[in-house]
């Protein structure tokens, strides 16, 4: 069962881990899936172990996921500011959303728009697209895995600067998720690269 | 002392949870098109869940039960943009969404139709 997703990490853009590598990712997603199923009991006992390690096993082998090129670390500074922006910033967009459902008759206009991000590896496109779902009045519509590009519907747009805004902010969320997880050439191109305003494919 | 405490802003949160759920769902029923209507359904319904979850928390104050309570909130958070996304997703290919009310449509211009295979 390993063979075919090893085979496929080593013949990526990731240079070869090695088997060792691949058998650590299991062992820490296995890990976490144990942590899940006795979560979910709400008792630690053996047999809950045991039964999170078949059941977390099972997972694994009936649904293989792709390798995922983790390269960065996780800096836990980094971490605690996404943490505490994106709380701050789920409560402003979730009462924004609330206040214009109940005033009486507003009709919001939107807008689709295209961002480009700066770092499209998997990790960061699928993390940047669910931040980005929740916290700054936009909505992933579609993602284009090859050029790393995500398209965002923005809700309660008023002029053209309200999409700027809105691809500004993106990026802004994209910045923290790589300062939390990102390696450090990674971390360079956002930190570096200056805020692409004209993000049109 | 700390017991009433938890139990007073518990109260609160689960009140301000309700009222976050009933925002969403009149947004859900009011606004103009699916694309907004997935805006309600994953902000305001998010934090009120959130917010119920915390304050159920403060309230049952076990290990067990902070554990579930955990869970649902991640898993919360976790799956709300994806379901979104699907829907939204669905909803353009099909040509459900009001023209008339987007001022710009930065998908469109891609212009390969929409045939390729994003990571769902």
């Amino acid at each position: 069962m390993t063979g075919s997703p090893s085979a496929r990490d080593a013949a990526g853009s990731q240079p070869a881990r090695g088997r060792f590598g691949r058998w650590r990712d299991q062992a820490v997603a296995l890990g976490w899936l144990v942590v899940v199923w006795g979560l979910l009991w709400g008792d630690i006992n053996w047999a809950n172990l045991a039964g999170g390690l078949l059941v977390g096993g099972a997972v694994l082998v009936f649904f293989p996921l792709p390798a995922i090129s983790f390269a960065g670390r996780l800096r836990p500074r980094a971490l605690l500011v996404f943490a505490g922006r994106f709380a701050v910033e789920l409560v402003r967009a979730s009462l924004h959303v609330a206040r214009i459902a109940v005033q009486p008759g507003y009709r919001p206009r939107g807008a689709i728009i295209a961002v480009r991000l700066r770092v499209p590896s998997d990790l960061n496109l699928a993390l940047t697209a669910e931040a980005v779902s929740l916290v700054p009045g936009t909505l992933i519509l579609e993602v284009d895995r090859d050029s790393g590009t995500l398209y965002l519907h923005v809700l309660d747009t008023h002029e053209p600067a309200d999409l700027d805004v809105a691809r500004e902010r993106a990026l802004i969320i994209e910045r923290r998720i790589v300062r939390t997880v990102g390696s450090g050439a990674e971390l360079r191109r956002v930190e570096t690269a200056s805020p692409e305003r004209g993000t049109r494919p | 002392m700390i017991a009433t405490v938890a139990d007073w802003v518990g109260a609160g949160c689960l009140v301000g949870g309700a009222l976050l759920g009933l925002a969403a769902a009149i947004g859900v029923l009011r606004f103009p098109d699916a694309l907004s209507r997935m805006h309600a359904a994953t902000k305001p319904q998010v934090l009120g869940v959130l917010l119920l979850l915390l304050g159920i928390a403060l309230r049952l104050r076990s290990p067990a039960d902070l554990g579930m309570v955990l869970l649902v909130a991640v898993f919360q958070l976790a799956t709300a943009p994806v379901a979104a996304q699907m829907i939204g997703r669905a909803a353009y290919r099909s040509g459900r969404l009001d023209r008339g009310l987007l001022d710009a449509d930065e998908l469109a211009e891609r212009g390969s139709g929409g045939g390729s295979a994003g990571p769902a």
